[in-house]
């Protein structure tokens, strides 16, 4: 669980556009725009606090080889590393990179899964950053038929 | 107000598993209408997850998470009858809560 101090410090530490929802006060987030506008997988996983990120086995992604429908690919994220504070979902060749950011707590286990657009054929990454600020990941292709993005 | 979640919660042994789908446009920013202009773009950026009043998880999501936006995850030591609260956030600024009940 992380205190609203530790929260707000860690913001702090992130550079970029900060924005407080107001909804939780106690929990005070911030829209990470500067991680979102990242049009790489490094400079997304490095706004998001973590360094070169290094593949690792303990991280997994989970994914179809085949998308039909680039608007809709269900797309799972995990990994049985410790004392891992978040977990990044990218999609190389989107856009921008970054699909989504979890931060983990200990009460929920490092898995998730969600749907995403994607533009075209592209490697997948799930990242995990721990909480000393290394990054593991996994990568895994997935071919697009119909792309996602455009219209 | 948007539409209401659907959220569907089950117990497992010492852990539950929670999907939810979402009810949001998703507008990714990189569309553009008849005439050319690029509509902006609308999606959730913040979702929370509480058990029983508790924050367990929280998410950040860019414009690239599908339409009606399904999530699955796990929560730890949650039993039958617990209270799981899903939030979220979109960057026009609604929102939308939902709670379901542990089964």
């Amino acid at each position: 669980m992380q205190t609203r101090r530790e929260t707000l410090k860690h913001s702090a530490a992130v550079a970029g556009l900060l924005a407080s929802t107001g909804l939780f006060p106690q929990y005070a987030q911030a829209f990470d725009k500067a991680a979102f506008d990242a049009k790489s997988v490094a400079e997304a996983v490095k706004a998001m606090g973590g360094a070169a990120p290094v593949e690792s086995k303990d991280v997994t992604i989970t994914g179809p080889d085949i998308a039909e429908n680039g608007a809709v690919v269900p797309l799972g994220v995990s990994t049985s590393l410790t004392n891992v504070k978040r977990m990044l979902l990218l999609v190389e060749k989107n856009p921008s990179a970054l699909i989504a950011m979890f931060n983990i707590t200990p009460d929920v286990e490092a898995n998730f899964a969600t749907r995403s657009k994607m533009g075209q054929s592209s490697d997948v990454y799930a990242v995990a950053i721990t909480n000393d600020g290394k990054a593991f990941f996994a990568k895994k292709e997935v071919k697009v038929t119909l792309g996602g993005c455009g219209g | 107000m948007a539409d209401p979640m659907r959220i569907r919660a089950q117990a497992a042994g010492d852990k539950a598993t929670i999907r939810v789908l979402m009810s949001h446009e998703m507008e990714s920013g990189q569309r553009k209408d008849g005439n050319g202009k690029i509509i902006p773009a609308w999606h959730i950026q913040d979702v929370t997850a509480t058990l029983n009043g508790k924050v367990v998880m929280t998410a950040e999501w860019g414009p690239a998470v599908s339409k009606n936006p399904f999530l699955q995850f796990t929560i730890k030591g949650a039993k039958a009858g617990d209270k799981v609260g899903i939030t979220w956030k979109d960057n026009k600024g609604d929102s939308r809560s939902d709670e379901a009940t542990v089964s």
